[in-house]
């Protein structure tokens, strides 16, 4: 095995991870953008998808019991977000640090019910069949690749839901309101927008986006109560560097957090790659405090 | 006349302190030491959130490096001139590294507990809110901060005791740790570091600087538009902070005789914004007792029914942050609030819902 092929493995697994980071900060970006509302308990919607997943291939059998988990994790998980909006997030719009800690305190709730329910030592998904196994790629340059089944589905999943979120938002009647709301809330208030409603559609979408991210991340890695934990700190981040109210910008930038941070780990410790990925985003704010893409407002904002 | 009712609050306060020796058993006299010494970083937290608007999900580096910088003290101290720690011969160092070294000097160690954490403090203030990146962004950076400095921590084994942090140390500055006689005298110190500490935000809440932090969290661009940097004085509070932090996390160590990475990551990080929205964000007396609070609240439920633990604290937070904004400290005005709330609804709805509607906008 050539060096190319070493590389073009890592930046497929760097591919992969983000894809799962760009699931997860899809709805994070959605909410900040339109709402103005950090969700700490965001990482927990990936864990409440990882152990609807779990429960669901444990009850159900056959070749179509994983699909039916994924929708499963996506109603669940926006179901739950829904509910956290109408009693925590709709009395704090406006304050979006205290958002962030009221946030926190669900987190922390979700967590421990998860641990009480399930033990603290992480719970297995096993692939369907149809999943466990690997292309192998036996010619040209890249001969002896192989990309295992898992990461390719969860590359085209990701693929799928990113193009089913951007239908929605630029062909549909709520897609309309929604972009309305985010360019002048009380304009689009004032023309008869039911932004409550927009808000509360908007908060569960992303929450059953990130349960579907649970999902494909259960394929890879064990559910523990805390996983949601670490993955969430990273989408932050690629909502930082790809900047609000952009969905393609939170694409280009979870491609570049995963694409860093893979390609960083083969020179050095994954706890390094954290650290440079850090000082990488600090750097990154210093030419474009926006992040990569912005939209250009005159609005003083005050937050 | 209110002044002096919070004047004798603060004296009975200070008293039922230092007289503490005198009823506390020594067990609960070392918790409270341990917790006072938190206090101090809430106070720093009461300065950077409450005060200057900043939240910092992330100020357990700050403590944990001036942890780090004592414990190193501490481990050198119990070494004979030559020697290394144990967990660095076990992970094949052959030397010490050089800033280890000059940490054993007792006065190099304690300039080191009050600089690093400041210019740690001030150099990334520097850097985030020169650009004026948002207070939001600043949280989620901090936090990632928080995340990076734990696992960075865990991973370099040979240098920082690795997950078991660092622990066993015997004496400081020729005193035994576990002597009581060096107890009672460090919980004394801790008190008078807190009692120094609090009579400084108080200081420094009279001055311009102080109204001026007041200024910028409530309308920054106004602020900036009538010519101050809000930058300058947002790092400047960002770095007594930090330097609060790391004192607050050299006494802390010496109070419990052990510094890991799990006690700096995220989750303690994030317990620390917890006492202080408890206490009431911007009231010194008030992140005083709300630290004392949650500590004790948190060694009570967690030994009691453990499970129970972050159930209590996700519920405290979610109903402090939605019902009580300015924490225990605001109950006071909470009486009037209603009243006047009342008194309004009855006159003139329309124009609460229109100032309602514009502060919801901004």
């Amino acid at each position: 095995m050539g060096h190319l092929v070493v590389f073009a493995g890592q930046i497929f697994n760097g591919i992969s991870v983000a894809s799962i980071l760009l699931l997860t900060a899809l709805g994070l970006a959605l909410s900040f953008g339109l709402m103005n509302v950090i969700n700490m308990a965001h990482g927990e919607m990936l864990m409440v998808g990882g152990y609807i997943t779990y429960l669901t291939c444990r009850f159900v059998h056959g070749p179509g019991a994983f699909l039916l988990a994924l929708g499963f994790s996506f109603v669940g998980s926006a179901l739950l977000g829904a509910v956290l909006e109408v009693t925590v997030i709709r009395w704090l719009y406006g304050r979006p640090l205290d958002t962030l800690l009221a946030t926190w305190g669900v987190s922390l709730i979700l967590q421990q019910g998860a641990r009480s329910l399930f033990g603290a030592i992480g719970v297995d998904v096993v692939a369907p069949p149809w999943l466990s196994g690997s292309v192998a790629i036996g010619r040209g340059p890249l001969a002896g690749l192989t990309l295992p089944s898992v990461r390719i589905f969860i590359i085209v999943l990701t693929i799928v839901v990113f193009a089913l979120l951007l239908l929605f938002i630029a062909r549909s009647r709520a897609g309309l309101f929604l972009r309305a709301v985010h360019q002048d809330r009380e304009m689009a208030q004032a023309l008869g927008v039911n932004t409550r409603w927009v808000d509360l559609l908007v908060f569960a979408a992303g929450t059953g986006v990130a349960g579907l991210a649970g999902t494909a991340l259960a394929l890879i890695a064990p559910v523990t109560p805390t996983v949601g934990q670490s993955y969430v700190v990273y989408a932050f981040l690629v909502v930082i560097v790809g900047g609000l109210g952009s969905l393609l910008g939170t694409a280009l930038a979870a491609l570049l957090v995963g694409l860093f941070s893979a390609g960083v780990q083969m020179f050095t410790s994954v706890s390094l790659a954290d650290v440079l990925l850090l000082v990488l985003v600090v750097v990154f704010i210093q030419f474009r405090p926006r992040g990569i893409v912005f939209r250009r407002s005159r609005v003083m904002k005050e937050a | 006349m209110k002044k002096w009712l919070s004047l004798s609050l603060d004296i009975a306060l200070l008293a039922a302190l230092v007289a503490a020796p005198l009823y506390l058993s020594a067990y609960h006299l070392s918790l409270l030491g341990r917790f006072l010494a938190m206090a101090i970083l809430s106070l720093g937290l009461c300065l950077v959130w409450g005060w200057s608007g900043i939240l910092s999900l992330g100020q357990g580096v700050f403590w944990g490096l001036g942890a780090y910088i004592l414990a190193m003290h501490l481990k050198l101290a119990a070494l004979a001139p030559g020697d290394m720690p144990d967990f660095m011969m076990w992970s094949g160092l052959d030397h010490l590294p050089g800033w280890w070294t000059i940490f054993r000097h007792p006065a190099v160690a304690l300039l080191g507990v009050l600089i690093v954490p400041t210019i740690a403090a001030a150099g990334l203030a520097w850097l985030v809110f020169n650009r004026r990146v948002s207070g939001v962004h600043f949280a989620l950076i901090t936090q990632a901060l928080a995340l990076a400095f734990a696992t960075l921590l865990v991973s370099e084994q040979a240098y920082t005791g690795g997950f078991n942090g660092l622990t066993d140390f015997t004496t400081l500055f020729g005193r035994y740790i576990v002597d009581p006689s060096f107890q009672r005298s460090l919980y004394w110190i801790t008190v008078v570091a807190l009692t120094a500490a609090y009579l400084f935000c108080r200081w420094i809440s009279h001055t311009n600087f102080g109204k001026i932090l007041l200024a910028i969290r409530d309308g920054e661009s106004r602020t900036r538009f009538l010519g101050y940097n809000p930058a300058g004085y947002k790092m400047i509070a960002f770095a007594i902070g930090g330097a609060f932090a790391g004192i607050s996390g050299a006494l802390y160590v010496l109070h419990v005789g052990v510094i890991s990475p799990a006690m700096v990551g995220v989750v303690p990080s994030i317990e620390m914004v917890v006492a202080v929205a408890v206490g009431g964000r911007d009231s010194f007396i008030g992140v005083i007792l709300g630290t004392l609070l949650v500590n004790f609240g948190k060694d009570w439920i967690s030994s009691a029914m453990p499970e129970m633990w972050q159930f209590g604290i996700g519920l405290l937070f979610i109903l402090v942050v939605t019902l009580l904004p300015k924490g225990l400290a605001g109950i006071p005005e909470l009486r009037g609030q209603i009243a006047a709330r009342f008194r309004r609804s009855a006159g003139a709805p329309a124009l609460e819902a229109q100032t309602l509607a514009i502060t919801q906008k901004n």
